[in-house]
């Protein structure tokens, strides 16, 4: 019998779906992923990849776990599919791991985690009580971000214990409790809403034409004919359809970037025309025949050609392709590394370094009378709304951008994507407009991790206090500007690290190529500047014959000493604390690497390295405010405008525990409404480690003043009980209750009984010439312990255990701490040992690996809380604090383990064997330059 | 159009008549699509329960073409196939070995493939099957190159077969990447060694995959290990001369320069391994 399937023919393909038999209208080819999401709205099932490496898309046919992106529906007639929403109302199993999960803090974004549940159901089905290699073979194909995977191991193993209702309420002190995150329950069912998840049902679809070259003359051929030659198409916009600035950027005096390239493209992935229509239409169009014509021409790819005297410029308002620099000098530095006993000089590199989110940009616009709503995955709303405004030309009060949830950032969602286009379109064809950026989409286009080239050289005396340092670093910016002038001024003020360094001098300069912008990510270039100052650390400390921790012990900063920029920061300089904290383990992992190396008889070499690190909190030297209001509802209920974007890093629920203890109120009478442009103030970016610190401080004024309208409106005194019940207060003052019915009361300007808005912008002075001043009102400080195997004779390392110490002030909610350091760590690994984009080349998650369950150890995380003045209760950012020292700890445990530098990141198998092959020739220890 | 044929002629004639793109688990077709949907016709061959699944003949253990490596992995097989299961295991992820078959790891021939060093280490032949004709053909003579099979377009491959002289073999399968999971091999080696009671080796199946266009026999080693006593420090039979028909490329995982060496490590571990386990 043949059976044959038309493609146009509807209602053959009957399966069981979720426990019901359902038709199936969509062509038998379409990838099931996209049927369920589409045809079935079953959005539970996330996409990452389309290409089977990111597994965030887990079905399970006929109880197996498999990737529904690569599956086609037709293969499916009379199978039995269960999605995360079949489980989550039908499966014991799911129910008790989705409550783990919460409990553990095993979702962070949330994008990765039905993919991850649906895995650990079919693991449990199987195997009722698996150990830790059994949970690492079932998750292994499904890739997360953000979590670092230990508290999903931890969930996965211990969902067969009983798990209460997690911890949401707390009557008093929800600051330092380990509540579940507030918007964790959505996350863990699958409920959360993303960029891509809905979608008015008449959006048109958008697809964006690219450059394939990094630079080339471009001409558009016939497009009205390629129009009426494609039915379904609706519109197609080039720049000259941008009603208003043809030009945005997230820094608006270096603003550069085109929303469509006029005449000449200067990136791989730059976006030159939009194509808009009927879903079916667009969707199968072949882009490369869209109607243009290209003349490639020769592209300036690396800083040192950019540099060169005549070399082309990117931007003809910045002929030497410098967009700016960055500098910070105090003392001689010139003098003092030549008068210190003993000097070490190196060079290392590093390369652009993909976020690899597993949420691709998404979103929808459209048009409402003569104001645009943009809908879409972001870490700036306010920033869009500024930029969009331009775009459009309209004022600002004509954009309203309404946040998603973020399926991870780091960085790169701070940047504009999808929305100008989206803007442009529905902005013109007054109709619903979505997109969703494939992958590739995403790699090619949006930001990068800065590379680097870094010389530096550091002097110290016999007894190993740290004299002088000189370091100067270039940093590839990319064709545009984005982030550039913030990672040329950040790297020079943190390029000493924690140390007390009298002599020092760092230049930076961010240099235009014609590659991908590089922009944020984790850190704004500290990683990078850290990875050559603590590996060059370690060389001075071994040159001066000091154990390498008591090294930076001896160094470490004070609240009394003056930074490089001249600052004294005071109290709440916990960097000694933190190798303090770290100090028995580092003798203890020493001494057991020792007895292995000792006992080993073939190629496998154990070795400890410790890194340390600080880090400014908010932007430098700049404005930076967070506004939060709070509002006393008629029913009792407390309503917090908390416009801190939570990419998964929790500071949806960080502020809302701070302003719950300054209120005096529990954390379950709390609604939050977040983001909306429309009805929650300014709370800044999601950037530079200041939500908790900027925000939460805004949300503990907030909490505050409302408490005081209260008790003034109350009759109460200061130290008066406010209880917040149903409907009423009741205030408790000297042993006397009395009680106030809301119910009644009118409502102030904002629709509340009582409200409260407060500001908060800390403190920091401009820099000048030098870099000396005050960039930063908060400092995190932190410092990793990296144990680990390198196989010599391959070249391959297995990181067997972090140990990582933050100061972080005051841990606010411990577990999501916890979080950000083991996701830190794991960005921080990976950026050691496996990650680089190398632009045109690779653009998925299969060529450009980012660390899997597998490649994670155990992190011990030891939390100091040394409060600082400025911050809520004392805390500080911990965001990018957790990644920078990271990669160095492990890059020193390597050297310790084998002898050799990797100073060009990162060390991949094939760098690690070269540079242990050559020292065992006789030839320098070093990949990469070393004077030392 | 769609086919989904329920037996194998139907199939066979499909493709007789229809340059169809044949999709079975589809861990290939999908992602060489890009963001485009899958178009033109398609022959869907998941209906077919007439090659899937694992039997013996008196002279062979043959693989269904459709047979996904999760179901390799959980069937019971001789130690010979030990190999074939740690390669199974390494096939990216639990997802992606409960969909993707073996003839299509084969059908792909990426010279990354895991399943064909380990297959190759068997001496495996492949039958091939048309709407009038079946060949058999062995697995070194139908990958031709990276990406390029004997395979004609009215062909189905239908079934995988290893011959039982190694059935009993000690076998070893050793994968290097840069991670862990859903990893393209750097380079992978496969050592197959079938020993008599004196322990003394008969015959050695050595592959060594990713470092060539297709996953190469070391023809050269296999003899000189021929004959060897099975048993500790067999490794050091193996000469660096044995893999110079080794052709590896610099590619973003590794260099050329670095995969040589390091497939001259995986050679002598597995023989090693093949070897201890011999001698166990």
């Amino acid at each position: 019998m043949r059976a044959e399937i038309k493609s146009e023919a509807a209602a053959q393909i009957h399966l069981s779906l979720n426990g019901e038999v359902r038709e199936v209208r969509s062509d038998p080819r379409s990838r099931l992923s996209q049927v369920l999401r589409e045809e079935f709205h079953l959005v539970g099932t996330k996409v990452g990849c389309d290409a089977g490496d990111c597994g965030a898309c887990t079905v399970l046919v006929n109880g197996q776990p498999v990737c529904s992106c690569l599956t086609a529906v037709g293969q499916l007639a009379g199978a039995t599919i269960e999605t995360i929403e079949g489980l989550r109302e039908s499966s014991p199993t799911f129910d008790r791991l989705q409550r783990s999960f919460l409990q553990h803090g095993a979702a962070q974004c949330g994008i990765c985690t039905p993919g991850m549940l649906v895995s650990a159901v079919a693991l449990f089905e199987e195997n009722a009580s698996p150990d830790e290699a059994q949970v690492m073979d079932a998750l292994g194909g499904v890739l997360c971000r953000c979590t670092g995977y230990r508290k999903i191991i931890r969930a996965v193993l211990n969902a067969n214990q009983p798990h209460p209702e997690s911890k949401t309420t707390t009557t008093d002190g929800a600051v330092g409790q380990r509540v579940a995150r507030l918007d964790g329950r959505k996350k863990v069912l699958g409920q959360d809403i993303f960029g891509a998840d809905e979608w008015p049902e008449d959006s048109l679809l958008l697809r964006v034409v690219r450059s394939p070259h990094h630079r080339a003359e471009f001409a558009f051929g016939d497009l009205e004919a390629y129009r009426q030659a494609h039915p379904g198409i609706h519109g197609i916009f080039t720049a000259r359809d941008v009603p208003g600035k043809n030009c945005f950027g997230v820094i608006p005096q270096f603003s550069d970037q085109p929303v469509f390239a006029e005449r000449e493209a200067r990136f791989l992935g730059e976006a030159i025309a939009a194509v808009v229509g009927d879903s079916a239409a667009i969707s199968a169009l072949d882009l490369s025949q869209f109607p243009i014509s290209w003349k490639p021409l020769q592209a300036i790819t690396h800083p040192e050609e950019a540099l060169k005297p005549g070399a082309s410029a990117v931007h003809a308002s910045r002929p030497d392709n410098i967009l700016v620099g960055g500098r910070v000098a105090c003392g001689d530095v010139d003098a003092a590394l030549r008068a210190a006993d003993v000097s070490v000089e190196a060079e290392y590199e590093t390369g652009f370094i993909e976020h690899a989110y597993i949420e691709p940009e998404a979103g929808f616009a459209r048009r409402v009378g003569d104001r645009i709503e943009i809908q879409a995955c972001t870490q700036a709303p306010y920033n869009d709304l500024k930029d969009i405004a331009v775009i459009l030309g309209i004022p600002e009060s004509s954009v309203r951008i309404i946040p998603t949830a973020v399926g991870g950032g780091f960085g790169s969602k701070l940047d504009l994507s999808l929305q100008p286009f989206l803007a442009v379109a529905a902005w013109h064809l007054r109709k619903p407009v979505r997109m969703v950026y494939s992958r590739p989409e995403s790699i090619r286009s949006t930001t990068k991790r800065h590379p680097s080239k870094i010389v530096c050289r550091a002097g110290a005396t016999s007894e190993g206090k740290l004299v002088a340092m000189d370091f100067s670093a270039d940093f590839n910016t990319g064709a545009y500007a984005s982030w550039g002038p913030t990672v040329a001024a950040r790297v020079p003020i943190h390029a000493s690290g924690p140390y007390k360094v009298p002599h020092f001098r760092a230049v930076t300069r961010a240099v235009h190529t014609y590659l991908v912008p590089a922009g944020a990510f984790r850190g704004f270039g500290v990683p990078q500047g850290t990875i050559a100052q603590e590996q060059l650390y370690d060389a001075l400390a071994e040159k001066v014959s000091m154990d390498k921790l008591e090294f930076r012990w001896l160094n470490a900063l004070d609240g009394g000493s003056p930074t490089v920029t001249g600052q004294i920061i005071g109290g709440g300089v916990g960097i000694r604390a933190c190798f303090e904290a770290l100090r028995p383990r580092w003798q203890q992992a020493r001494q057991e690497a020792a007895v292995f190396n000792a006992a080993s008889r073939n190629s496998f070499r154990r070795g400890v390295g410790v890194a340390g690190m600080w880090y400014g909190c908010g932007n430098t030297s700049l404005p930076n405010p967070s506004t939060m209001r709070v509002g006393l509802k008629r029913d009792g209920r407390i309503a917090l405008h908390q416009g801190a974007v939570d990419i998964g890093q929790g500071s949806a629920t960080v502020v809302t525990q701070i302003c719950a203890e300054a209120l005096g109120a529990p954390l379950e009478k709390f609604d939050l409404l977040s983001g909306d442009t429309d009805i929650t103030p300014d709370c800044g970016k999601t950037s530079a480690s200041r939500q908790t610190f900027v925000s939460g401080k805004a949300a503990y004024l907030a909490g505050e003043q409302l408490k005081k309208k209260i008790l003034k409106i109350t009759g109460g005194c200061d130290c008066a009980k406010i209880h917040f019940l149903e409907g009423c207060l009741t205030i408790e003052d000297a042993g006397k209750t009395k009680s106030f019915d809301l119910r009644q009361l009118p409502l102030d300007e904002r629709g509340y009984v009582v409200s409260a808005e407060a500001t908060f912008d800390p403190a920091t002075s401009p820099l000048n010439n030098d870099g000396q001043g005050i960039p930063y009102a908060v400092y995190g400080f932190g410092a990793h312990l990296a144990e680990l195997e390198v196989d010599t004779e391959l070249g391959t390392i297995k990181v067997l255990k972090i140990t990582a110490a933050h100061d972080v002030g005051r841990a606010i909610n411990p577990t999501l701490v916890e979080g950000q350091i083991e996701g830190g760590a794991a960005q921080g690994l990976g950026m050691a040992l496996m990650e680089e984009f190398f632009p045109g080349k690779g653009e998925n998650l299969h060529d450009y690996l980012i660390p899997t369950i597998g490649d994670m150890p155990p992190v011990e995380t030891i939390l100091i809380e040394d409060p600082s003045s400025a911050g809520p209760f004392g805390a500080k950012g911990v965001g990018e604090q957790a990644l920078i020292p990271t990669a160095p700890a492990i890059l020193n445990a390597l050297y310790d383990a084998a002898g050799v530098r990797i100073r060009k990141l990162p060390a991949t198998p094939d760098k690690v064997r070269a540079a242990i092959l050559a020292k065992s020739a006789g030839n320098s220890a070093d990949s990469g330059n070393s004077h030392a | 159009m769609y086919f989904r044929p329920n037996s194998l002629q139907a199939a066979l004639d499909v493709l007789a008549d229809t340059r169809a793109t044949i999709l079975a688990g589809g861990t290939d077709v999908f992602p060489a699509l890009g963001d485009r949907p899958l178009s033109g016709p398609v022959l869907d061959i998941s209906g077919l329960s007439e090659i899937r699944g694992i039997h013996s003949t008196t002279e062979h253990i043959v693989f269904g073409a459709r047979t996904t490596w999760g179901e390799l992995l959980a069937a019971p097989l001789p130690r010979g196939f030990d190999g074939l299961k740690a390669a199974a295991r390494e096939v990216g992820s639990v997802q992606i070995q409960n969909a993707a078959t073996i003839a299509g790891n084969l059908c792909n021939a990426s010279p990354a493939a895991d399943g064909v060093a380990a297959l190759l280490a068997l001496d495996a032949e492949l039958v091939l099957s048309s709407r009038n004709a079946s060949r058999t053909l062995p697995l070194t003579e139908f990958i031709l190159g990276s990406r390029k099979t004997a395979r004609r377009p009215d062909e189905l491959l239908t079934a995988i077969r290893a011959p039982r002289r190694i059935e009993n073999a000690h076998s070893t399968f050793l994968k290097l990447g840069a991670r862990r999971y859903l990893v393209i091999s750097i380079v992978m080696a496969a050592a197959n060694l079938v020993v008599d009671s004196a322990g003394v080796i008969r015959e050695a199946l050595i592959c060594v995959g990713s470092c060539s266009a297709a996953a190469l026999r070391l023809t050269e080693l296999e003899r000189a290990l021929a004959g060897q006593t099975a048993g500790p420090g067999l490794h050091k039979i193996v000469k660096p001369e044995h893999l110079v028909r080794l052709s590896p490329i610099d590619d973003v995982r590794a260099t050329a320069e670095y995969r040589r060496d390091a497939a001259l490590t995986l050679v002598r571990r597995a023989v090693e391994a093949s070897a201890q386990k011999a001698a166990a």
